[in-house]
């Protein structure tokens, strides 16, 4: 799960993690207010779940999702720009995203910009501090170019975050005196909110010193471990749901796991590996999948219906391929519910079946004699090989 | 002998009296698996289904009945505390079968089990299966979820992180009459307690075990790993399958660990690394089984 900068900008307040003063605003109205209030100069940020906004375009023309400015009048005519508009970024794709809301948040006099994030890698097994001088800028362009200018910390899942591992990377940075101080407060505030949050990723692109000695985050891109957020209600209330394809957000509800992909052909499929394999061999018969869906380890009626809706609300989508290896799930029970749930939706297009296991003889025969119009499937190959066929007649 | 498992060993379920646990472990005695104990906090004193005694802890069942081997059948919020339970009592092999365990957790759990005795394997996997000689594979050691009738005593074996390709390659070697010396689902988080090497190292040193189908997906480098040490190592041909060709990057397919980030883990990058070690690998899920087969 993801939440926008300013959630993460309360969640900064909240650790103590220093940032500029800032609020977020829903109207152009409340973005000037909140400008006359910080008085000074102010910066005016999109609030999308994507990075790389300074640098984006918006579709109305409007230049850049991060601009700077003294004077609170414009930052109400740049929001009246911005809200309601979609935006696309390096990291949004083509589509963009519709920007909802703006932060408007004090401008700071920026003497260097840096880099830092803590990830929870898997390679280690533990928490990693990523940090680099060269902030604002695409990571992944300096990991490629100046691999050199990464530094890489790995934290003991155990001990915890070390003195000694702050003075290491504050000192590997260039900060000393004061600075090297408020970093490591930063630092330590910053691995606290990672830990108690059950964080992914925390990624502060560009972390900054200014002239007059602070050091601060002035971005924040946060990820969330979905399997960790039923202790974290919290976090979990932070979701907007208008960030999220409203398809995985229905299938989700109905314990189906869905991926909205570009293809025709549909599939819906027990299990996440044979799931993703079925969408290969779509591909792989010259076919191009729709989706990826998991209905999990059995497949009621009720869930099918319910997949089936969410695959027809796709206006893409040309054939269906149900494949499922009933393992321990007695076949019949499950074509039974293919059955029931092409009755309920009204299905018009052509639908391939393949089961396998449990009684699956019993299975095949509820399929053939239900009357319902679909083409049923040895295994694997012949059932993609049909499906592929079937929308190219 | 096939690997970690074997018909006479010693299995104790933690969580069997949740329905999910419940269920498996009643397929798991029809099998003909030795289901000797149950562990249940609170429950200690009851019998399931009238002939497994269910205890408080995992280390009053294990001296009571000699347990050996664990399975983890534990709600996510529990399943972390649950293993470690085992690994204090000296378990030596615990099967985590939960899925969606915080990762956090699951470091912890991975960091505190260090050089101890226990080999963890999954979590968010099918389990373990070692087939037996009766009918439909039955009288062999089935731990966990995977249907035991699909299975038949033979000489491949299985490593996955998915449970249901896990089941189409084991169907695959049973029609082709090849059957399965063990089938090992490792599971499908970012953070496990055996990786495909781990296996590999055990069915190259298995006599009963003569070749192997290795099952991958997108994310990670842990199928990078396994084909470099094959590569020097391993004598036993090797047929693999990687799941996630057409899987869009930044998206988590279903499995906590399935995914491409920063353009690492792609299905090619990690099929490319097999071919270079040598592995035949399957173009697609149907033809796990005969792609191996062709190799023999
Ligand atoms: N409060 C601020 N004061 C001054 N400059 C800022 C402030 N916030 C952002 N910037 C500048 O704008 C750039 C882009 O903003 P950022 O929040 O990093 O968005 P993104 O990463 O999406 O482009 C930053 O690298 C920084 O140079
Ligand atoms: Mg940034």
């Amino acid at each position: 799960m993801n939440i926008h900068e300013y959630q993460a900008k309360e969640l900064f307040d909240q650790f103590s993690v220093p940032s500029p003063k800032g609020r977020v605003a829903e109207t152009a109205e409340q973005a000037q207010q909140i400008a006359e209030e910080l008085s000074g100069q102010v910066v005016i940020k999109a609030q999308i779940h994507a990075g790389g906004r300074g640098k984006g375009n918006f579709k109305n023309g409007f230049k850049g999702g991060v601009h700077l400015s003294e004077s609170a009048e414009e930052i109400g005519v740049i929001a009246q720009q911005m809200i309601g508009e979609v935006l696309v970024t390096h990291q949004t794709g083509e589509s963009g995203k519709v920007v909802n809301k703006v932060m408007v948040a004090q401008a700071v006099d920026i003497s260097k910009e840096y880099y830092l994030a803590i990830v929870m890698d898997r390679e280690s097994r533990s928490p990693v501090i990523v940090a680099s001088t060269e902030g604002g800028v695409n990571i992944e362009e300096v990991a490629e170019k100046t691999p050199e200018k990464i530094i890489r910390e790995t934290i003991h899942p155990l001990a915890g975050l070390q003195p000694y591992e702050i003075r290491k990377i504050s000192s590997n940075l260039g900060f000393i005196g004061d600075t090297a101080k408020q970093f490591g407060r930063l630092l330590k505030a910053l691995y606290k909110l990672f830990i108690s949050c059950d964080c992914s990723l925390v990624e502060i692109n560009p972390l900054v010193t200014t002239p007059d000695g602070q050091v601060l985050a002035l971005d924040a891109k946060f990820g969330f471990d979905d399997n960790a957020l039923y202790r974290q209600p919290e976090i979990e209330a932070l979701r907007d749901p208008s960030e999220e394809d409203p398809r995985e957000v229905a299938a989700s509800e109905f314990g189906l796991n869905y991926i909205g992909l570009d293809g025709n052909i549909a599939c819906l499929v027990n299990g996440a590996g044979l799931a993703m394999a079925t969408m290969d061999i779509i591909k792989h018969f010259g076919g191009e999948p729709a989706n990826f869906l998991d209905v999990g380890g059995g497949a009621t009626e009720e869930q099918v219906t319910n997949a089936f809706k969410i695959i027809l609300g796709d206006s893409n989508v040309k054939g269906i391929l149900v494949n499922i290896f009933g393992g321990i799930m007695d076949c019949d029970v499950i074509a039974n519910g293919i059955v029931g749930a092409c009755k309920q939706v009204d299905l018009n297009i052509p639908l391939v079946v393949r089961l396998e296991g449990n009684n699956v003889e019993a299975g095949k025969q509820t399929l053939t004699s239900s009357g319902v119009n679909l083409i049923a499937a040895d295994d694997l190959s012949d059932a993609a090989e049909k499906a592929v066929q079937s929308i190219n007649v | 002998m096939a690997i970690l498992v074997q018909p006479d060993t010693k299995v104790l379920i933690q969580g069997i009296t949740g329905g999910f646990g419940a269920a498996h472990a009643q397929l798991s005695l029809e099998y003909g698996t030795q289901i000797v104990a149950g562990v249940t906090p609170g429950k200690g004193g009851q019998v399931f289904e009238s002939k497994v005694p269910i205890f408080d802890t995992v280390d009053e069942a294990m001296k009571e009945t000699g347990a050996k081997v664990s399975a983890i059948f534990v709600p996510p919020a529990f399943a972390g505390d649950a293993i470690m339970e085992s690994v204090d009592a000296g378990m030596d092999l615990i099967v985590a079968i939960t899925e969606g365990i915080p990762v956090a957790d699951m470091m912890r759990v991975c960091s505190m089990m260090g050089d101890s005795r226990s080999r963890l394997i999954g979590p968010n996997c099918p389990g373990i299966v070692t087939p037996g000689n009766g009918p439909e594979s039955s009288g062999g050691c089935r731990i966990g979820i995977a249907p035991g009738y699909i299975h038949k005593k033979g000489s491949v074996g299985v490593v996955s992180r998915s449970g249901t390709l896990t089941y189409e390659a084991v169907w695959q070697t049973t029609l082709l009459g090849l059957g399965q010396s063990t089938c090992v689902g490792i599971g499908g988080d970012p953070i496990n307690g055996t990786s495909h090497l781990d296996i590999l190292k055990l069915f190259n040193e298995d006599p009963e075990t003569e070749s192997i189908i290795m099952i991958g997906e997108i994310g990670g480098s842990a199928e990078e790993e396994a084909a470099a040490w094959a590569k020097e190592n391993c004598d036993k041909p090797i047929a693999a399958f990687i799941a996630g060709a057409t899987a869009p990057p930044g998206r988590r397919m279903g499995h906590a660990g399935a995914i491409i980030s920063g353009g690492k883990g792609t299905a090619s990058a990690k099929k490319e690394a097999l071919r270079e070690a040598g592995i035949a690998v399957s173009e697609t899920p149907s033809e796990m089984g005969s792609t191996l087969a062709n190799i023999l």
